[in-house]
């Protein structure tokens, strides 16, 4: 036990290992992918030959990040019930895909967000506003990711200074641009089955063996976890701990829980993951597959997180580098000992790793085809081999973005930022692709209000909040949680703007159509709404 | 399905027009949005009556209904269960009630019948 109150994560060589595996096999999956990637189809959409299973086991490797699988079962190691609060917006989020996204989308768009977005639009100003909050949203969560890492290495290998953290993230960095250079999108999907997989298979093998040390009986697990949480003791079994403790911490939690149910449906990398399938039918599958593995994912994390809680305990855990990110890799290490420790720490690395590059080539998608192909060129480019070139490049740029962003944000709290994606991705998306679909009326000037008016109203709000400046500084530590020290400059209550910033961008977007008197967009709608439901002329397959 | 050479030619706007005002497709529309629309009400009520529960209720969702399984617990997984049910309603209407006639229009559209 000694080791593990130290947490000094096991054989930082062999945990090394294991990662170093994982990514010389993906590699070599992505070399092979990158043979029959020619056409711009090919390197944004896979060549649409993906089926729905394989996409939504994709999608689960892409939803289940690292703030997922170690933030949540961190967080109810520690909160107890709160933690699981999260994995229930996460899931049924995905119903918003289902029912009023995913299929039609696919119907209408070719390879970004925007394709849909603009279809009767006018296209310039259009576009340029859906990549704008398209890159908004990727680095967002581009930067929780990274930052993740960060503390995942203190944690798993054992690098504690800041310059040795900083050659990881870049490690990761340069590892992530490869597979997007070399594998496109065909090699990315790839790799996210993969992580998957393995993610699914850790996490179950985790679950059984912690559920058959208490005769497979959860309410004993239970047991353990509030005979090992001292004072709290009980309350770890009903929700209160981390949001119940004032009126405003309340109202914040409703903020949160509207922003994740209405943001996943928003979140460009998911969103570009349904032209990975041949038709409207397979994207249906594939949502079907999503909910199915990341529901049973959030099953498993809710055995996991008492379980930690049961035998590392929350005292250990809330000691260990890395707080409760470290509940998972401590709970492997005390069911399985090293080995099973290398193998969850590497499957956390793979994880950070693949969502990094979902997310890399979700932005360059929208840069090269949105910005570059249609708003520069005109339109000119459009599915050129200029345009692949261009998305080539604007990969490498993130990639350094990312490493850059990554080692400065080395720290900062991951399930904020991955909030703060979600609030942004709801806000500016969402009622942009829900009116465009649905509302005859709706046009260019409502949906730049609303992408526009979503986008600022939640980068404002956050600013002002306690989140940047002002929070009372904690006994314990002996700073304040906010981002900034020494200084409050915030009016806004709430850590999280959705409460807010949701339904004044879909006020905005009624509002910026009614008033604009532009039925330019309406001539276009019966095209689109034909489309959108049938399938007719929709992006087929490509032939190799 | 996988191979299909590039669609040649897009009909033009009054194709998408005349198909848009056609009652098959008008009802086409009706069975997608009188499933999807009331669904997504319901869930999202059912979602945000959980919420506020679990952010206001602390007391009832700390009953316990055998061993240490409470109520909260209980709604918790129940929010699991609403998601995998109406994800397989939805597959089993859409399958019988949707693609059919969506293949049917499509079809028409895409071989120029119309």
């Amino acid at each position: 036990m000694s080791v593990l109150a130290q947490g000094t994560g096991g054989n930082p060589a062999l945990n090394i290992g294991i990662f170093a595996a994982f990514v010389a096999i993906t590699l070599v999956i992505v070399f092979r992918a990158s043979r029959s990637t020619r056409s711009a189809a090919d390197y944004y959409a896979a060549g649409r030959a993906f089926t729905g299973p394989q996409n939504g086991i994709a999608i689960s490797g892409d939803y289940l990040s690292a703030a997922s699988f170690l933030g949540i079962a961190g967080a109810i190691a520690v909160n107890g019930y709160d933690g699981f609060l999260y994995s229930i917006g996460f899931l049924v989020a995905w119903l918003v895909a289902l029912l009023l996204v995913a299929e039609l989308l696919r119907n209408t768009g070719k390879y970004t967000m925007a394709d849909v977005l603009s279809f009767r639009m006018r296209q310039r100003p259009v576009r340029t506003a859906a990549a704008i909050s398209t890159l908004a949203v990727s680095f967002f969560y581009l930067l929780a990711q990274m930052a993740g890492a960060g503390g995942l290495v203190a944690l798993l290998l054992n690098v504690k200074d800041k310059t040795g953290q900083a050659v990881v993230i870049a490690v990761v960095g340069v590892v992530m641009i490869a597979y997007v250079l070399i594998g496109g999108m065909r090699g990315t999907t790839w790799v996210q089955i993969v992580k998957a997989v393995l993610l699914i298979a850790g996490a179950a093998v985790m679950t059984l063996w912690v559920l058959g040390k208490y005769g497979m009986n959860f309410s004993h697990l239970l047991d353990g976890a509030i005979r090992r949480s001292g004072s709290v003791g009980d309350k770890v079994l009903a929700p209160g701990l981390q949001y119940g403790k004032t009126e405003t911490t309340k109202l914040d939690f409703v903020s949160l829980a509207i922003a994740l149910v209405l943001g996943t449906a928003g979140l460009p990398h998911v969103l570009m993951r349904f032209y990975t399938v041949p038709s409207a039918r397979e994207a249906r599958r594939s949502v079907v597959w999503a909910i199915v593995v990341i529901g049973l994912f959030y099953l498993f994390t809710l055995v996991l997180g008492y379980g930690s809680a049961a035998l590392v305990g929350p005292d250990t855990i809330k000691k260990a580098p890395g707080a409760a990110n470290s509940a998972a890799p401590l709970l492997a290490q005390a069911l399985g000992g090293t080995l099973l420790l290398g193998f969850v720490s590497a499957v956390a690395f793979a994880t950070i790793l693949a969502v990094v590059a979902g997310l890399t080539i979700t932005a360059s998608a929208s840069f090269a085809h949105d910005v570059y192909a249609n708003v520069i060129r005109g339109g000119a480019a459009d599915d050129k081999a200029a345009e692949v070139r261009v998305a080539r490049w604007t990969a490498v740029v993130i990639g350094i973005l990312a490493i850059i962003g990554g080692i400065f944000a080395n720290g900062q709290n991951i399930a904020f930022l991955v909030a703060l994606a979600f609030a942004v991705a709801a806000s500016a998306n969402l009622p942009t692709i829900l009116y465009s679909l649905f509302w005859k009326r709706f046009n260019t000037s409502g949906a730049l209000w609303s992408i526009y008016g979503g986008l600022f109203s939640c980068v404002v709000l956050i600013v002002f909040s306690p989140v940047v400046s002002g929070k009372p500084i904690d006994r314990a530590t002996g700073k304040s949680p906010s981002m900034l020290q020494g200084v409050d400059f915030h009016w806004f209550p709430l850590d999280n703007p959705g409460l807010v910033s949701i339904p004044l961008s879909f006020l905005l977007g009624f509002v910026g159509t009614v008033l604009a008197r532009d039925r330019a967009a309406e001539e276009k709608y019966p095209e689109m709404e034909v489309r959108a439901l049938t399938g007719a002329h929709a992006e087929k397959a490509v032939a190799h | 399905m996988s191979i299909t050479e590039p669609t040649t030619r897009t009909p033009s706007g009054g194709v998408w027009a005349e198909v848009q005002s056609s009652a098959e497709f008008a009802g086409l529309r009706r069975r997608l949005r009188t499933f999807a629309f009331p669904m997504t009400a319901a869930f999202l009520l059912w979602y945000l009556l959980y919420v506020l529960l679990a952010d206001y209720a602390h007391g009832f969702m700390a009953t316990r209904l055998a061993g240490n399984i409470t109520v909260g617990l209980v709604f918790g997984l129940l929010q699991f269960a609403s998601t995998f049910v109406i994800t397989g309603c939805y597959v089993w209407y859409a399958n019988r009630r949707l693609d059919p006639v969506a293949e049917r229009i499509r079809a028409e559209i895409e071989e120029g019948r119309r």
